[in-house]
């Protein structure tokens, strides 16, 4: 479960405040949905959740199964289940997708204290999760998202995901740059996923996502804070009467 | 910004001065008065006996070399050495010319052994398969203190032994062979090292062999002020084919020290000469303070059609590193390959590349160079490739990337192209990066620590070339990469 408590949140080397006071709880099992206007500091949330160190966090806390993650490092939170999607996943030269996807998951293994995974588990893993992502497993032995595409590079990250089994999933505007049937088989892997242990948080702009991602809750998110919570019809009526309403209401 | 001015600041705090091998020997030596004169050339080759012929053309060396410069282009710079205050020669006393390793200073036997090289063949034997043996020859300051497996490699008609034995024992080869790649005045320090050089070592494999192990030599300067010129000259002869591995360290002093070596290649024809250096100097403090200067002209001649001489090195240590592991593919087919992984932290300054020159008629050459920068360090590849009017269909494939580590360091890529055959095609690749802050973000939200992450993206980087590397050296290498970039992120 994941509680944050009046999050107030600026930008390390400048004076300016994203989040503020902002509250939200995603339970085990649930997927909850954040939509709102760009600018109004979604991606910021999904960042400090994760640990980048460009902020600076005033006030509030994040509780992970009730441990404060704000006192551990960007490794120790993913080690303790909390996985980010990016939104543009970063490209990494020189080293293939199979290394970097068993470096990670030992890492956390070895952080949890567990034994390292044997090569032909790893394997037979990777393989089954590419396989229902559709992932060529030539890609697999490419450098990690170089030269991939923007569909390629999103698929990617739910692999990620399937793979490291986090217990809090932050999708951070994964539908953007998607045609419709690569969105529909990142939805697909998704939505396997769904598990009554897992919490999600979809961070996006726009309600098509929701149709194939179908949430639990759906919060409006204003100038750093939630604004309206509602269930999956908050999004539709979002989609017609568009963001101004909620501009204002913050 | 945080996690790259935390970056910054770990590479500041970095404690270079954590030199592993800087433990100093304490044993007697035998050296002559500091500074340089022909006395001096005279009292070396004295010491080792030399016939008149070396020393004569020692004599010649020097004199030449008091009418040169040093040379000033390179992107490195250090105070004016003052030749007149190094000392040229330095022996242990103990067992001068050991005829076995119970004649050698124990003091000298347990400094290899905390360098993690046995020299004793019984505890080298132990649990090595034959297949995997190196014969080591140990230069301790100036001398040669021994040469291991020597008499199972005569048994295939391998002579392996110090420069100063093969100038006894070898003087034809000898003479036939030194300075036929690198000329008595080619360079500054080439020519100083004519003058002064103090042993090295000698390989000569017979036609058609195939040295049956691994050959090393393991560089060890160890007393103050002194300079290593080091002399090394291995030929392979028609057919035949050798692994060579070189490896170097030094204690930590305040002073500079010195290495000015020449390393000559030749291979006949269809010969192979697999050359790799896995080099460790004490490269000084984080202030640049110390340090070995390493001025090295390395060379090697294809000198037979369709011989094959492959450099491969990695480059973690030194204060100063000028160096050029070269190829003059003079013979038709000939082939010439460079791997090089340059690491520079500190303070330390790199201006270090390869020269292909193409003579023959389809000769081919590969270089691939990949620096890595962290702290203040400077790197710079200059590499050369040229061919000559005859050499037609000449190829080249050059590829040099650099990887940054922070942003108080620099990498310079200088390639000279030079064709005058028309037919020659030369490819030049070549990238900057830098290790970004996103990219360590994103490596540790899948759970990687940051040392585990730059560790991942560094091997990335390396692979093509450590995968040129003996199996174990590769290994020993990897880590010594880890070691030099330790505390240059988080």
């Amino acid at each position: 479960m994941l509680e944050i408590r009046n999050l107030v949140v600026k930008i390390a080397d400048e004076d300016k405040q994203i989040l503020n006071g902002l509250n939200l709880t995603v339970n085990d099992g649930e997927v909850a949905a954040i939509m709102g206007p760009n600018g109004s500091g979604k991606s910021t949330l999904s960042y400090v959740i994760a640990g980048k160190e460009d902020y600076e966090v005033l006030d509030g806390e994040i509780l992970l199964n009730g441990e404060n993650v704000l006192e551990m490092e960007a490794d120790a939170r993913a080690a303790a289940g909390i996985f980010l999607a990016f939104q543009y996943p970063l490209e990494i030269p020189g080293v293939a997708t199979m290394t970097f996807l068993k470096a990670a998951m030992n890492a956390q293994r070895k952080a949890r204290g567990e034994a390292e995974l044997l090569t032909p588990d790893f394997i037979k893993q990777v393989n089954a999760a590419a396989d229902a992502l559709s992932i060529d497993k030539a890609m697999l032995r490419r450098p990690l998202n170089v030269g991939f595409s923007g569909g390629e590079k999103k698929r990617m990250e739910i692999l990620q995901m399937a793979l490291l089994q986090p217990s809090m999933c932050i999708l951070d505007e994964t539908d953007s740059g998607l045609d419709i049937d690569a969105l529909r088989i990142v939805a697909e892997g998704v939505n396997a996923l769904r598990d009554k242990s897992r919490g999600f948080l979809v961070i996006t702009h726009y309600q098509r996502l929701l149709d194939h991602i179908i949430p639990d809750t759906v919060h409006v998110m204003s100038k750093g804070r939630i604004v309206k919570t509602g269930g999956k019809e908050l999004a539709l009526e979002l989609e017609k009467s568009g963001y101004a309403a909620y501009g204002e209401a913050a | 910004m945080a996690a790259v001015q935390e970056t910054i600041d770990q590479v500041k705090s970095i404690d270079v001065t954590e030199y592993k091998y800087g433990f100093i020997t304490e044993i007697e030596v035998d050296k002559p008065a500091k500074g340089l004169t022909e006395d001096t050339v005279r009292y070396i080759s004295a010491r080792k006996n030399e016939p008149a012929w070396m020393l004569e053309w020692r004599l010649d060396a020097f004199r030449r070399w008091k009418t040169m410069t040093e040379p000033a282009w390179s992107r490195v710079n250090y105070p004016p050495i003052d030749y007149q205050e190094l000392y040229y020669y330095a022996a242990p006393k103990k067992g001068a010319s050991p005829k076995s390793l119970d004649e050698v200073d124990p003091a000298i036997l347990d400094a290899y052994k905390k360098l993690g090289i046995p020299l004793s063949e019984q505890e080298i034997l132990a649990g090595v398969a034959p297949e995997n043996r190196v014969a080591v020859d140990a230069v301790f300051d100036s001398v040669s203190v021994v040469t291991t497996f020597k008499k199972e490699l005569a048994q295939a008609g391998v002579i392996f032994c110090s420069i100063s034995d093969a100038i006894q024992e070898h003087p034809e080869l000898v003479r036939k062979y030194l300075a036929t790649v690198v000329p008595v005045t080619d360079n500054y320090f080439a020519t100083l090292n004519c003058a002064v050089f103090t042993d090295g070592s000698f390989v000569y494999i017979p036609k058609g062999v195939r040295c049956p192990m691994e050959l090393s030599t393991y560089f060890r300067i160890n007393e103050q002020n002194t300079g290593q010129f080091e002399r090394t000259l291995i030929i392979a002869d028609e057919g035949s084919y050798v692994s060579y591995l070189e490896g170097c360290t030094a204690p930590k002093r305040d002073e500079n020290q010195l290495h000015a070596a020449v390393v000559e290649l030749i291979a006949l024809d269809d010969a192979e000469i697999k050359y790799s250096t896995v080099q460790n100097w004490y490269p000084g403090d984080a202030e640049g303070k110390g340090g070995i200067y390493n001025f090295v002209t390395k060379r090697g001649d294809c000198r037979g059609k369709n011989s094959k001489i492959s450099w491969t090195q990695v480059e973690t240590g030194s204060a100063i590193t000028w160096k050029y592991p070269s190829c003059i593919l003079r013979g038709d087919g000939s082939r010439g390959e460079f791997y090089s992984i340059a690491v520079s932290n500190g303070a330390q300054q790199v201006d270090s590349g390869t020269k292909m020159i193409h003579l023959g008629k389809n000769t081919t050459s590969k270089i691939i160079a990949k620096g890595i920068a962290a702290g203040k360090s400077d790197s710079t590849y200059r590499g050369m490739v040229s061919a000559h009017r005859k050499a037609t269909g000449a190829r080249n494939f050059t590829n040099c990337d650099s990887l940054l580590i922070g942003d108080q360091c620099g990498a310079h890529t200088i390639p000279y192209i030079e064709a005058k055959t028309a037919t020659a095609v030369f490819e030049h690749e070549a990238t900057t990066s830098k290790i970004g802050e996103d990219q360590m973000f994103y490596c540790q939200q899948r759970g990687l620590s940051e040392e585990e992450a730059v560790a991942l993206i560094v091997n990335g980087f390396v692979k093509e070339v450590l995968q040129q590397l003996p199996m174990e050296f590769a290994v020993e290498a990897q880590k010594l990469i880890s070691i030099s970039l330790e505390g240059s992120v988080g």
